[in-house]
């Protein structure tokens, strides 16, 4: 029981989350669309949700802060109230507000309830100048909403039932009922039912008369005043009641349940509580009762059950602002599992090809292509579940952008691109810190003042473009900045004074863009909140690394900065490429792998013994597997050099053989290989053994760490 | 210390690392696997013989012979590998033994085990939990919490032999 409380309570917290971070899209988006309806009614069912199911499950003080912000936006909502600015600031304050009081909950920090009741008072303001403004020139049914909403009270939606009986000769005054029904039907929700037990026999009807009248249930915002407008010229002539059937409050205690059908009637007067409490008796439905006995007739009953529908589905949707949407929550470590097996059916399916090739058997052959083809599908399906857009993360920025450039006096834009470009969930997740480091630093260290800009000739607004996309088992992400460029100069000068290069090295532009990456560094002159600490781009580069990913540094002075990163689309299955030393099999990343080469005696001996090879006039220095891993034994005749690119360096691996392309599902090695260096991970081939997949960048380090140690005895 | 630490009634499987029969607690033991081949991790100890694959699971294997000075086990006809659980505090590690040829299972009373000798046995005594008598041989009792403590195992680095 109280596990299901828990439960629930957790995914009030997730989805408040979601919630939270739709409304700061929603916000920014209305930002740059005051006028976008279909906007200001998403703020405000977010705030409704988060209100309502917040006192649902006891976050009182979030409901009750959260009811400030929706009644601002209710009168938005009604257009009593126009999107400033300052209403844009005040709404993403508080929202930053609510999500801290939900880290409250959870257990986070104190929120500042000062900061709380400023917000508060805020809106106030806000909402106040709206009572001002409508008093006088505006019309009895907004004055009388305007009210409600100077005790600070959401404009509620009343049902109302509706009996408009016209006069006999209604049709003689050039009255069409149909658009006065109409007109009631844009007020609200509306049903209407006609009433035709006046309407004569045939030979007794006038055509010029209106024997009809109608009931009509309607449930608006509007007050009763502006369905009494509506019968405003035909008042005297009609038999008009209108009704107060619900007032839209208290749903929580009434429940969804509206009255007894005997009762609606009665209160219509259709019909009498004696007469009702005698049909009662008879135990059949009232309505049928009723009718059979001649009370009243189908009609009747009929604009009754109308009636309680729609006041149930008012009260109903209010419980329940949003229908659940198509889609169910599934925690991570089931999908995780679903990949594991996945992998291991990959690995089986790889067996049984193999063998099915041995056999030459037709039958089996059919069969293993038929297995291939669906462990594939499946394969992509499942990797296909863990992948989600990478729009919300976007939004994020837009956020911090705004924020940031607001802070520094910045102008700046930000614009995006490939939003819905899908990421594995966990690249996605551990994509965030890298690119929150590069934007700012695109903020603060890139984008020039709206003065600098004016003087350099650019325009004043700066830019910064987010983009995503695929590009074949990678995603490219570029942050791309249109700022004064890295400064090439202050770079080189500040890794000379932290000792990264030597003062005398002569280093490529690629080079120098990787310095900014060293930790330690950075060549702000002046620190500010966000950078020029000294963290940051190192913990970007880790960060990436980590992912199996890339980064790119391109910059022109005074055009800008493009940074790309590259990752891969997925952490659990990798493209490999197959190799074999003696008896042992191993996989390079196919991402890194860049061509294969031979190595024959005669490159070594020109080389005389030293680890560096031709390959079409460029040196490539190459590492043994064979000497790094002592295997023992001996080297074909033609050895192969698979050549793999890392920071900017071509370098060679030396194999036995190159097997070729090799689907690799990524296997931990556990923690008691936790340490071993230059190995990433295990991979189970198709015939049930293991290979190891190679950490190449560690490897590449620890060799030239190793060769620096036996270098230096020699030179001493 | 004339006693053992055994103070219950306890299964043991027995196997063989050459001639001597050596035992371990049926608790630890979660299967016992034909020695096929094994993937040697490179710049690991030498005992460490690498990592085999246990239905999609990558399973480090240790040889016992080399961690007690004897010579590397060489793949034979009754050569098995002893998967087995090791418990610490926290972590939980299951690795493969390599054994010459697996015996049988048995039951030992307390009565019958003693506590092993401090000298003689050119074997750490920290690593034996007991010597238990079956008929007339004599039984090492393993404690293989003892010999590969999880915490030592993941601390191993790539050290270069």
């Amino acid at each position: 029981m109280n596990g299901g409380l828990d439960q629930a309570i957790e995914a009030y917290k997730e989805e408040a989350q979601e919630l939270l971070s739709e409304l700061e899209t929603s916000l920014l988006e209305l930002e740059e669309s005051p006028e976008d309806i279909e906007l200001i009614s998403r703020v405000f069912r977010a705030m409704h949700t988060i209100k309502g199911s917040g006192a649902m499950f006891g976050f009182d003080k979030i409901a009750h802060f959260t009811h400030e912000v929706e009644t601002a936006f209710d009168l938005v909502r009604n257009g009593q109230l126009s999107v400033t600015k300052e209403l844009i600031n005040l709404t993403l304050l508080a929202r930053d507000q609510i999500r801290a009081m939900l880290e409250e909950y959870g257990g986070g920090a104190r929120i500042d309830e000062s900061k709380s009741a400023e917000i508060i008072k805020g809106f106030k303001r806000i909402m106040q100048k709206v009572e001002g403004g409508t008093e006088g020139a505006e019309s009895a049914a907004s004055a009388k909403a305007g009210s409600e909403a100077d005790e600070s009270d959401e404009a509620k939606s009343v049902t109302y039932r509706v009996r408009f009986k016209p006069d006999h000769d209604l049709f003689m005054s050039g009255t069409n009922p149909v658009l006065l029904l109409n007109e009631l039907r844009e007020l609200g929700q509306t049903i209407v039912i006609a009433q035709t037990q006046d309407i004569p026999i045939l030979k007794e009807l006038e055509p010029e008369k209106c024997y009809t009248f109608w009931d009509v249930i309607l449930t608006t915002d509007k007050g009763i005043n502006a369905i009494k407008d509506v019968f405003v010229f035909i008042e005297d002539s009609s038999d008009i009641s209108i009704d107060e059937i619900d007032s839209g409050e208290d749903v929580d205690e009434l429940g969804e349940n509206y009255k007894k059908l005997g009762e609606i009637l009665v209160e219509r007067g259709d019909v009498k509580t004696d007469d009702l409490r005698k049909v009662l008796g008879k135990q059949k439905k009232v309505g049928e009762i009723l009718v059979e006995s001649g009370v009243v007739n189908e009609d009747q009953v009929r604009s009754a059950l109308a009636e309680q529908k729609q006041v149930k589905q008012v009260r109903e949707s209010k419980q329940k602002m949003e229908a659940a949407s198509a889609s169910i929550r599934v925690p991570s470590e089931k999908l995780d599992s679903l990949v594991d097996l996945v992998g291991e059916l990959v690995t089986v399916q790889a067996r049984l090809s193999q063998v099915s090739s041995s056999r030459h058997d037709a039958n089996l052959t059919s069969i293993a292509e038929e297995v291939e083809r669906l462990t594939w599908e499946l394969r992509d399906s499942t990797m296909g579940i863990r992948m989600l857009p990478i729009g919300s993360t976007f939004s994020k920025f837009k956020r911090l952008v705004r924020d940031l450039s607001l802070e520094l006096g910045k102008d700046i834009a930000m614009t995006t691109e490939g939003a819905e470009t899908e990421l594995d969930k966990t690249v996605i997740e551990r994509l965030n810190d890298p690119l929150v480091h590069i934007i700012r630093n695109s903020i603060d260290h890139g984008i020039e003042s709206p003065e600098d800009r004016v003087k350099k000739g650019k325009p004043k607004e700066g830019t910064i473009h987010l983009t995503a996309q695929h590009s074949g088992a990678s995603v490219l992400i570029t942050i791309r900045d249109d700022g004064k460029g890295l400064d090439k100069e202050a770079i080189v000068n500040k890794a000379i004074k932290n000792e990264l290069v030597a003062p005398d090295a002569v280093l490529s532009e690629k080079e120098i863009f990787a310095l900014i990456f060293e930790p330690g560094f950075s060549t702000a002159q002046k620190l500010t909140s966000v950078s020029g600490r000294g963290v940051g781009m190192d913990v970007v580069k880790r960060n990436i690394d980590a992912l199996r990913g890339n980064i790119d540094v391109k910059s022109t002075k005074d055009k800008g900065t493009t940074i790309t990163l590259k990752l891969p689309l997925t952490l659990a299955i990798i493209d490999g490429l197959l190799v074999k030393v003696e008896t042992e099999f191993f996989v390079l990343p196919l991402s890194l792998v860049e061509e294969c080469v031979e190595l024959t005696k005669e490159v070594i001996d020109k080389a005389h013994g030293r680890h560096v090879a031709n390959v079409r006039e460029e040196i490539v220095p190459y590492i043994r597997i064979r000497e790094f891993f002592n295997i023992t034994g001996k080297s074909p005749e033609i050895e192969q050099i698979v050549i793999v690119e890392v920071e900017d360096h071509r370098v060679g691996f030396v194999v036995d053989y190159v097997i070729g392309e090799h689907q690799t599902v990524i296997k931990s090695l556990g923690k008691v290989y936790r340490g071993v260096e230059g190995v990433s991970g295990a991979t189970i081939l198709g015939d049930g053994t293991v290979a190891l997949i190679l950490d190449v960048p560690k490897l590449v380090k620890a060799v030239e760490i190793e060769e620096n140690q036996t270098m230096v005895p020699q030179l001493s | 210390m004339a006693v053992s630490k055994i103070t219950e009634v306890s299964q043991y499987l027995t196997f063989k690392l050459r001639e001597e029969l050596f035992a371990v607690d049926i608790v630890k033991v979660r299967e016992v696997l034909e020695f096929n081949q094994v993937t040697k991790v490179p710049r690991t100890p030498e005992f460490m013989r690498g990592i085999i694959n246990l239905r999609g699971d990558v399973v480090p294997v240790m040889d016992l012979r080399l961690k007690f000075g004897m010579l590397k086990t060489e793949k034979a006809v009754n050569t098995c590998i002893i998967m087995v659980e090791i418990t610490s505090e926290e972590n939980s590690i299951i690795l493969g033994l390599l054994a010459d040829s697996v015996q049988e299972v048995l039951e030992i009373e307390p009565s019958k085990i003693d506590a092993a000798p401090n000298i003689g046995m050119h074997l750490n005594s920290e690593y034996i939990q007991g010597m238990g008598k079956h008929g007339n041989v004599f039984i090492i009792i393993l404690d293989i919490n003892k010999i590969f403590t999880a915490e030592e195992l993941a601390s191993v680095k790539g050290s270069v032999d």
